[in-house]
């Protein structure tokens, strides 16, 4: 057999990403399982691990672990590049701006909660966005507006909560 | 839970979160406002063979008797409603409507030419025909 002549070196960083990004993938398809009684309102469990890979490693691990999410979670579920495909990667570029934002945010006084619900509310945001212009033109779309923050409000705090417990604990997280 | 899980979970919520959380519950009562209560409406607009009859205020407790072809149909005024009490129709629904209370609402009675709409709100109609 010729030896490969690519060399694709493997990083402590890639490993790391490659882990927790996995963690996000099986949350996403676990999620996908529970039963919801309006389509577009999920808990979104996988932003747990998005908002700790932000407090531990920073926000470039951030941004990778959940775009990766994104795609492999999509590709798990059948969901390429089909509509909600396209919502999930608004929604969560809209959260990454977002927690780049709030990565300024004294952190003394804004913690874990801070930050999952400024992401709870830009992810919704983008998707509504993107629901208005692309798949649905029309105001109709806002109607459900007040559910779609209420429900944001309820899982921002609630993610943000396990976030901040899993990250007061560094047994629970690997080490940077 | 008990008191001092309960504690655990209050200990990571700092001043700015409860100051974010504030302001993300202040946003979504106010989409809620905003979006779901719609225009109260103030005016019970009364039409017959497709010409405004009469303009009722919906701050007192009246009632009115329009002429169509059919016979007359019954409009009934309520603070804040207005309801068909009664019309000649064969199937009656714009008395099974029933009251009318948000802004835009219509109740159409087309066999007697007779409609009962509120004023206010995006009329969910865009023309009557009879």
């Amino acid at each position: 057999m010729t030896r490969s002549v690519t060399e694709l070196p493997v990083t402590a960083d890639d490993i790391r990403i490659a882990r927790l990004a996995a963690a996000a993938i099986a949350l996403t398809v676990a999620e996908a399982a529970i039963p919801m009684p309006l389509p577009g309102v999920k808990p979104g469990l996988a932003n747990i691990i998005t908002l700790v890979v932000l407090w531990r490693y920073g926000w470039r691990d951030a941004a990778w672990v959940s775009l990766l999410r994104v795609l492999a979670g999509s590709l798990l579920l059948g969901q390429f590049l089909a509509p909600g495909f396209f919502l999930s990667l608004s929604g969560s570029l809209a959260s990454l701006a977002a927690l780049g934002l709030a990565g300024w945010l004294p952190r003394r006084w804004f913690g874990p909660v801070s930050h999952s619900l400024f992401a709870a509310f830009a992810h919704i945001g983008g998707q509504l966005l993107v629901a208005r212009l692309w798949l649905v033109p029309h105001d109709g779309v806002f109607y459900l507006t007040p559910v779609f923050l209420g429900a944001a409000l309820v899982f921002g705090l609630c993610n943000g909560l396990v976030a901040a417990h899993l990250l007061a604990d560094p047994g629970r997280t690997p080490p940077p | 839970m008990d008191r001092a899980a309960l504690a655990a979970w209050r200990r990571h919520l700092l001043a700015g979160d409860l100051l974010v959380l504030a302001g993300g519950l202040v946003a979504t009562v106010a989409s809620f406002l905003l979006l779901w209560q719609g225009e109260v409406p103030d005016r019970a607009i009364v039409r017959a063979g497709g010409a405004i009859v009469a303009e009722l205020p919906l701050n007192d407790r009246r009632a009115l008797s329009v002429e169509g072809p059919l016979g007359t149909t019954v409009i009934e005024v309520e603070p804040g409603r207005a309801r068909v009490a009664s019309d000649p129709g064969p199937r009656q629904y714009c008395v099974r409507q029933g009251w009318l209370s948000r802004g835009g609402a219509v109740a159409i009675c087309a066999p007697n030419q007779v409609s009962l709409s509120l004023n206010g709100g995006g009329a969910s109609h865009d023309s009557l025909s009879y």
